[in-house]
């Protein structure tokens, strides 16, 4: 199928400015999808599905700064609401109007928190990008790499019950195989992987178990090869779950975009 | 004439008392904070429909949701005979409102015929609770007193809808041509009955007022009680926040901060300032009112906890424990306040209700609020109290406050530099 390989020189808002192009879609790397090894791993997968669907996107490169999320929600409303502002100018500089990101805590303050300063976008996660690519037939599907695979399926909690998203990532899913079994406890019922409202940059208080081993555990009940999430904070903690389990061997963790990177080879 | 009179003596006395605590309520009101302006009527009415009369939230633990569903929806039958009673005794009428026929006699049916299913789920439920040992009803803020006043409230209605029984048997017994009307009832008294007519009477009158009595007893005990959610569901729910659960709420005073530290020359509205507010929330009257009205609506079902990651990870968090500690503060410290605007008593909702171990587990996932079927929003207590650690003390765990320096030095909550913001893009090759 693939026949060559050519590199991406990824668009950056300052210099399509000085050639006087004017992006389409803002996407939003994030803290996490530019720095955690991890997580940019799912930035570049997600960057050669807007490439292959010829999307009209740029990033922002050194001029994007933390949303605020973490901050707002360790209690930090100061320099939330100066990184959002921040943001805004930005944002107001390059006359951004759409924004896809593959952060569900980024989609969520972008989309609902930075209107109180003035910032109104339409706001896309990267799972409702690539299910409304799919359904324009702008991105077709080529193939299903995992056979008859069971799958399973982690909603993240500030896409699934804070932003009622739950089945676009499903029906992206469902594109790829024809296993995806759901734990007990899905959609709306979700167990949360642990990570939000800042406990990723904080040692957790003292307990029984952790968070993400009990929600490894809900998944590993259904013997799935893959675990699919949506969230670089569910990504990690969910790859840890695994590897306490030792299950690292036998189960893939992966987000989204990477089974349709991999469903296309991309 | 008599039994009028004493009637409206009775009604005069339950009505000042309940005007009383509600007016108390009010008056703590008035001393909390806004929570968000009260608009979107046809989006709040509608969750009054669904969430309320509805009972969709209640119905997602389905089996003990629907029965709990059963007693929602056989108290508005109820209720309606309970006008009636109030209108009847206090003009010496019967049955005033059978003038509304045909729907008058269905809801008299469907009032006698749920208060015997409501008195058979009040006998499951209790024995649920005494028998049974059931989770949700444990933790560390279930304490004696709160199991005491869930049997006795429970016990109450059990007697409600005992007499309310009576009171149609002996009503059915002397009006034969009725008896259709009153399912269970006449079912009862064609099984036993002593034929007189004197007797049933007297054993309706007897009925009558035990019940009228218990309504009056029961609403007046209400405010005290966990109970007080018969009266506080529905208004909570249309109050309830609109937007995305995972939307926090802004502070507008830091955002006049923030905009006059980026741009000195902007214009502040003038504050007063000798009313300085703390940042967040330290006590009790730090929060809104919807705080305070989600504390007094509170079930202490426990359908929040049950569904905590934290909790169910063995942490000290429990999203119940909020609220009862929220109430509980509010009725020790609230009736000195109004006396003293200057009260302390060296105690506050912070460390001596709820401590920092509970605050700092909290993983603002929101299944806490999605499943409550009255709409109480937990995260935004533990998030106005993190805002008071953070910006009054300065006193978040260490690893936040890096994080936060982080940010603030370079714009990420690790250190690394903005210019490092491109490297996942080196080297990025596409098939194609
Ligand atoms: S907050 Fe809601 S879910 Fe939790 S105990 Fe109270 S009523 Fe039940
Ligand atoms: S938001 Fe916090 S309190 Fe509520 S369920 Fe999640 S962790 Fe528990």
């Amino acid at each position: 199928m693939s026949s060559n390989s050519r590199l991406i020189q990824v668009p950056i808002f300052s210099e399509c400015l000085s050639q006087n192009k004017t992006p389409e879609y803002l996407f939003w790397v994030g803290s996490a999808g530019s720095f955690d090894d991890r997580a940019k791993k799912i930035t570049r997968d997600f960057v050669k599905i807007l490439e292959s669907a010829k999307v009209d996107y740029a990033v922002l490169g050194s001029e994007e700064t933390d949303s605020g999320d973490s901050a707002r929600r360790a209690g930090n409303e100061f320099l939330f609401q100066m990184q959002a502002i921040q943001n805004i100018e930005t944002f107001k500089m390059y006359g951004i109007q759409k924004i896809i990101t593959c952060d569900p805590h980024d989609y969520n303050t972008i989309k609902n928190e930075y209107p109180a300063y003035g910032g109104n976008y339409k706001v896309y996660h990267h799972t409702e990008f690539i299910a409304e690519l799919i359904k324009n037939g702008k991105l077709s599907i080529k193939s299903k790499p995992f056979g008859h695979d069971a799958i399973t399926y982690h909603d993240p909690c500030y896409l699934g019950r804070g932003n009622k998203i739950y089945e676009e990532p499903r029906f992206i899913i469902n594109q790829v195989t024809e296993n995806l079994v759901e734990m007990k406890r899905n959609r709306s019922r979700a167990l949360c992987c642990g990570a939000g409202g800042a406990q990723m940059f904080k040692e957790p208080e003292k307990g029984e178990m952790e968070v993400f081993e009990l929600r490894t555990k809900d998944a590993l009940e259904l013997n799935p090869k893959v675990i699919i999430t949506a969230c670089p904070f569910c990504m990690t903690m969910l790859t840890d779950g695994v590897k306490l389990h030792e299950k690292e061997d036998s189960i893939q963790v992966l987000d989204i975009a990477e089974i349709i990177a991999r469903a296309n080879q991309l | 004439m008599i039994k009028q009179l004493i009637f409206s003596l009775t009604v005069l006395i339950a009505a000042s008392v309940f005007f009383y605590s509600v007016r108390n309520i009010w008056l703590n009101i008035k001393l909390l904070k806004p929570a968000y302006p009260l608009d979107r009527w046809n989006q709040r009415l509608g969750l009054l429909l669904n969430v309320g009369f509805g009972q969709t939230k209640i119905l997602r633990f389905p089996l003990i949701g629907f029965l709990h569903a059963l007693v929602f929806w056989g108290f508005l039958a109820i209720l309606f005979g309970s006008a009636e009673m109030l209108i009847d005794g206090l003009f010496g009428l019967e049955k005033s409102l059978s003038i509304l026929g045909i729907a008058h006699k269905a809801l008299m049916f469907s009032g006698d015929l749920f208060a015997f299913i409501i008195l058979i789920l009040i006998l499951v439920f209790l024995s649920r609770r005494m028998l049974m040992h059931v989770k949700r009803f444990e933790g560390i803020e279930m304490t004696h007193k709160t199991h005491k006043d869930a049997t006795f409230a429970l016990t109450l209605i059990l007697l409600l809808m005992v007499s309310l029984l009576g009171m149609n048997m002996g009503y059915v017994a002397n009006h034969t041509s009725h008896a259709s009307i009153y399912p269970v009832s006449s079912l009862f008294v064609s099984i036993f009955w002593i034929d007189s007519p004197e007797f049933s009477h007297v054993f309706e009158q007897i009925n009558w007022w035990a019940h009228i009595l218990l309504i009056f007893f029961f609403a007046n005990y209400l405010p005290y009680s966990k109970h007080f959610h018969v009266f506080m569901s529905l208004p909570n729910v249309l109050l309830s926040k609109l937007e995305p659960l995972t939307q926090m709420s802004n502070m507008d005073r830091v955002t006049q901060e923030v905009k006059l530290m980026l741009d000195p020359s902007a214009e502040i509205p003038s504050s007063h300032p000798n009313q300085i507010e703390r940042f967040g929330m330290k006590d009790v009257e730090d929060g809104t009112w919807k705080h305070y009205i989600d504390s007094l609506t509170c079930t202490q079902c426990g359908r929040c906890t049950s569904v905590c990651p934290a909790n169910l990870t063995g942490k000290m968090l429990s999203p119940r424990k909020l609220l009862i500690d929220y109430r509980a503060r509010m009725n020790e410290k609230m009736p000195h306040l109004k006396a003293d605007a200057n009260f302390n008593d060296q105690k506050s909702l912070l460390d001596d209700y709820i401590s920092r171990e509970e605050i700092w587990a909290c993983t603002t996932c929101n299944a806490c609020a999605q499943e409550c079927p009255v709409n109480i929003d937990h995260p935004s207590i533990i998030l106005e109290l993190r805002r008071y650690i953070f910006m009054e003390e300065s006193k978040a765990p260490s690893l936040l406050n890096a994080m936060s320096t982080n940010i603030e030095n370079n714009g990420a909550p690790w250190q690394y530099p903005p210019s490092d913001r491109m490297k996942w893009a080196d080297q990025l090759y596409i098939n194609e």
